[in-house]
């Protein structure tokens, strides 16, 4: 399939490289040269200088032979001119990213009458993944399946649970939970576990559950997960207007610190139900005053990253009760520093941004003849979680799954079958229409359901 | 800017250098099988020597690629590195046949030759390429053939390698200021770039044998051709074949001197964007006016106007593609055409064709400096952008061209000087650097179309040796390798 980007910036570079790691060919367009030759030299796709809202330009970049253009540029009107002419150029679906709030009310619209495929919002994809960590407080990733039958849940596991120092097929036997755990991740190791494998107290585990399941079993491991009852955001944003409008929505109280008062008056006539503190959020007197040690949530939005680690680790250090904290971070890139620290969840809105752009990709490119759905990188990207359609001429479909000869060091997780979830044992068998998820290390590279056999 | 691995590895990544010279190793070991079905062909027994060769670069190449390093990261340091490197490797390999047959007793003229081979010089020290064995003369010629386009271009092409950041080694290798891709994925644009050198190759060897030429003789021909190469089978070169035979080999050799973005605008029906290149109406008319000058000059010297004509344009495309075949002893002609044809060895053929010199583009680009400068000393606040095919050229570009032209010109007045102790005449030793530079093959005087280089001193040799890849690899390469700073751990 052929891409075209516009805009190379952190998310256009982000969506290029993993693209171009698929397998895809990408065409990058930025006005700056310096960009494209930093990415033009590291990866194999073909860069160009040039305005990408000339037609000309898109021409150039062979936009009649392209298959999707992604407009990821750092102005809203640009991207969506971008996308407008794309369509108009020929038949190619379109990305757009659009930031302003004034637009976010107005998605539907602009989808239809510029012939746009997706409109993305970072920050209000940054909030409505802090909003859906805040919902699952125990976790600190959760990714969902199967249009959201199936749960991928990542957490650590404390010191007091039951399940630490024992087998894992403890979990079914004496448990009786219908839980999967498929990734586990101890210091700088990473295990694709079988059943006799011994978790260890500090290990950070991945588990495949469907919905309801996920959440009872964490409670039975002793992992207590309580429902979070108020928040305090410090930094009043893009991202926290939208991730309070959602938690206030959802029944959470909000409490938002911010230092400007004009700031502060725009955002008590948006959110009139939020209480909304004029202050600067990193006096520890104020935070302490506004009761840090004794909230359900906190998470740390102001923009500048330097000061939401501190803020992060202030939390993390003074809370009383379980605390769940979500750091945002947007520009630093020290990923092993950032995750040695105690951080909680670590949020970034461009990563989050460039995720929701791939995974769209993938689910088109699913349409088009490739079986994979969804993908999720684990552990330091060592390990992938893919979702595959299963299709008729596969050489999995139809057999028993203890007869194919299947890679070592590959789960299959679980299977969803018209509106069924299936916890598969060995004489069950993969069918046409079925949505497999699928577990493996990263060097397999798999690409289609078929690469799971030797 | 560089990303850090885990192993903060920002010193030459030694590793992937082997790893990739295994590679080379191994594909030269392939290569190396032509000349073997030859012997095979002719019943030669020198062809054993051939397969020696063979299995010794794959024995080596295997063990070099035994293990994949797990950092495959290739920075612009290690792209121009190793392909320095690997050049030289596969001309000691490659020349290693060629003495234990006895065809070149010397190892060092054996070098030389397959330098010249591979660098698509076409200089040779043979003094009568007839008694050659036909394995020994396609090996020659088959050198040429790989060396035109590149054998990192093919080893692109055809091993799915190393994943992302090969482009460095294509940008070493490549000619010109500006290397570009055709489509998104490197892998693509080098098969589409041995499609087009393929064709033409197939569609020469089958005319050049329409036309009369024996087969073996056409094939040999052929490489010289495409490659911009100029080894031949016979000691007069293309001097004792017919009139259509050479006006085929002029238009092949002019066609190969082109950029070959041009055939693929055409391939791609983009024919508008075909004809606007800048630097293939230069090329043109450079040579259209060159073959008009010499032919006028040329008056009385060849019985008819056809004969001179033709004299004249073959003489135009050989050199200014720097291919060096000829059809006549040029070395007699008047001063003016030899001077013109001194200059278009020095010109050298398009940017990213087969071709050698300092590329028309870059003519282009430092004349309209020039062009520049001299307007910004009338109007000291002049503001103008260098352009080329209708866009700005990036002041990188600018800035390195520049600098190519004058270490151009220092390492030709150096190795002028280095050669001249062999106390050869002026013309000699001039051209004979010009020619080795520039990768044409003959100059004037001693080293003339009708000459050869045996006579030079091992230490001028080596020298030419130098001076053969630093031209075929555009300086910065050979410069880079022979840089300590390149081989330091933290820079």
């Amino acid at each position: 399939m052929r891409v075209i980007i516009v805009g190379c910036g952190k998310v256009g570079y982000n969506i290029a490289t993993q693209l171009c790691n698929e397998g895809y060919d990408v065409t990058v367009i930025d006005r700056n040269g310096d960009r494209l030759q930093n990415i033009a030299s590291s990866y194999d796709v073909l860069a160009m200088e040039g305005d990408g809202t000339s037609y000309n330009t898109l021409q150039e970049a062979g936009i009649e032979y392209a298959d999707l253009l992604i407009a990821v540029t750092d102005s809203d009107e640009r991207n969506l001119l971008c996308c407008l002419i794309g369509s108009r150029a020929a038949n190619v679906k379109t990305i757009a990213r659009v930031r302003n709030p004034i637009y976010s009310s107005e998605v539907d619209f602009l989808m239809k009458g510029f012939g746009i495929a997706m409109i993305i919002n970072p920050e209000m994809a940054a909030a409505n993944e802090i909003a859906r960590i805040f919902r699952f407080p125990s976790a600190i990733s959760i990714e969902t399946f199967a249009k959201g039958h199936v749960e991928l849940l990542t957490f650590r596991l404390g010191a007091g649970s039951v399940l630490a120092g024992r087998q894992l097929s403890y979990i079914r036997s004496t448990l009786g939970c219908d839980v999967l755990v498929c990734v586990v991740k101890r210091g700088n190791q990473v295990f694709i576990p079988s059943g006799t494998f011994v978790a260890e107290a500090g290990d950070i585990m991945s588990i495949i559950a469907s919905q309801g399941q996920a959440n009872d079993f964490l409670r039975r491991i002793g992992i207590i997960s309580n429902r979070i009852g108020n928040v305090l955001i410090v930094g009043g944003g893009t991202i926290t207007y939208y991730l309070a409008r959602k938690l206030i929505e959802d029944g959470i109280g909000v409490k938002i610190i911010e230092k400007d008062r004009a700031r502060c008056e725009t955002l008590s006539d948006l959110l009139p139900r939020a209480e909304i503190i004029e202050g600067d959020g990193t006096n520890e007197e104020l935070l302490m005053e506004e009761g840090l040690e004794d909230v359900s949530g906190f998470t740390a939005l102001t923009g500048i990253d330097e000061q939401n680690i501190m803020l992060g680790l202030f939390a993390q250090a003074k809370s009383r009760n379980n605390t769940k904290v979500v750091t945002k971070i947007a520009k630093i890139t020290f990923t092993s520093v950032i995750d040695s620290l105690n951080l909680g969840s670590v949020v970034n809105p461009k990563d989050i941004t460039a995720d929701y752009i791939l995974q769209f990709v993938r689910s088109m490119q699913a349409s088009e003849g490739s079986d994979m759905e969804n993908l999720y990188k684990l552990a330091n990207k060592e390990v992938e979680v893919l979702e595959f359609v299963i299709r008729d001429r596969t050489r999995v479909a139809g057999i028993p799954i203890q007869n194919l000869h299947m890679k070592k060091n590959i789960l299959i997780g679980k299977i969803y079958r018209q509106g069924k979830l299936i916890t598969p044992s060995g004489s069950d068998t993969l069918e046409a229409g079925d949505s497999v998820v699928v577990v493996a290390f990263r060097k397999e590279r798999l690409k289609s359901i078929d690469d799971i056999l030797e | 800017m560089r990303e850090y691995g885990p192993g903060l590895e920002v010193f030459m990544n030694y590793k992937m250098v082997v790893y990739i010279l295994g590679w080379i190793l191994k594909i030269e070991s392939v290569l190396l099988l032509v000349p073997c079905l030859t012997a095979l062909i002719y019943r030669e027994s020198a062809g054993w020597f051939f397969l020696l060769a063979a299995g010794l670069a794959l024995v080596l190449g295997f063990a070099m690629t035994i293990r994949k390093p797990k950092n495959t990261r290739v920075y612009a340091r290690e792209g121009f590195v190793v392909v320095a490197l690997a050049w030289l490797v596969m001309s000691l390999v490659g020349a290693i046949p060629f003495t234990l047959c006895g065809d070149i007793p010397s190892y060092l003229d054996a070098v030389f030759e397959t330098v010249s081979g591979f660098t698509t010089t076409g200089s040779s020290v043979l003094p009568a390429v007839e008694n050659l064995n036909h394995c020994s003369l396609i090996w020659r010629s088959f050198t040429h053939w790989v060396g035109g386009m590149g054998i990192f271009v093919f080893m692109l092409a055809v091993v799915p390698l190393l994943g992302g950041s090969t482009f460095n080694l294509l940008k070493a290798e490549s000619p010109g200021p500006v290397v570009g891709k055709f489509v998104p994925r490197i892998r693509d644009t080098a098969a589409i770039l041995y499609g087009i050198y393929i064709a033409i190759t197939v569609v020469e060897c089958a005319l050049l044998t329409i036309f009369g030429m024996p087969f073996f003789e056409a094939a040999c021909h052929t490489f010289g051709t495409v490659g911009t190469g100029g080894f031949g089978v016979k000691n007069d070169s293309y001097m004792s074949y017919s009139p259509a035979l050479q006006n085929i080999t002029t238009f092949f050799m002019i066609a190969c001197g082109i950029n070959f973005q041009f055939y693929f605008y055409i391939l791609a029906k983009k024919f508008k964007q075909a004809v606007k290149m800048t630097e293939v109406r230069a090329y043109i008319c450079i040579i259209v006016a060159a073959i008009a000058v010499i032919t006028i000059n040329l008056r009385g010297y060849y019985g008819t106007f056809e004969e001179t004509l033709r004299h004249a344009a073959f003489q135009v495309g050989t050199i200014i593609t720097t291919t060096g075949y000829a059809t006549t002893d040029f070395d007699l002609w008047p001063t003016l055409s030899k001077n013109i044809l001194v200059t278009l060895m020095i010109i050298g053929a398009c940017a990213g064709s087969t071709g050698g010199g300092m590329k028309i583009q870059r003519l282009v680009i430092s004349i309209k400096t020039i062009k520049k400068e001299l307007d910004n000393i009338i109007h000291p606040r002049y503001v103008k952008k260098i352009q080329f095919d209708g866009q700005s050229v990036a002041h990188e570009t600018v800035r390195s061209t520049n600098v190519f032209v004058a270490i151009y010109f220092m390492i030709f007045m150096g190795t002028v000087l280095l050669i001249s102790v062999d106390g050869q005449d002026f013309t000699t030793t001039f051209t004979a650097v010009a020619a080795t530079l520039n990768n044409i093959g003959p100059g004037l005087a001693a080293v003339g179309p009708t000459c050869n280089f045996a006579f030079f001193s091992p230490f001028s040799k080596c020298v030419l040796i130098f001076n053969m890849l630093a031209g075929r690899l555009e300086l910065f390469p050979v410069l880079l390798l022979m840089s300590p700073a390149s081989w330091k751990k933290y820079n």
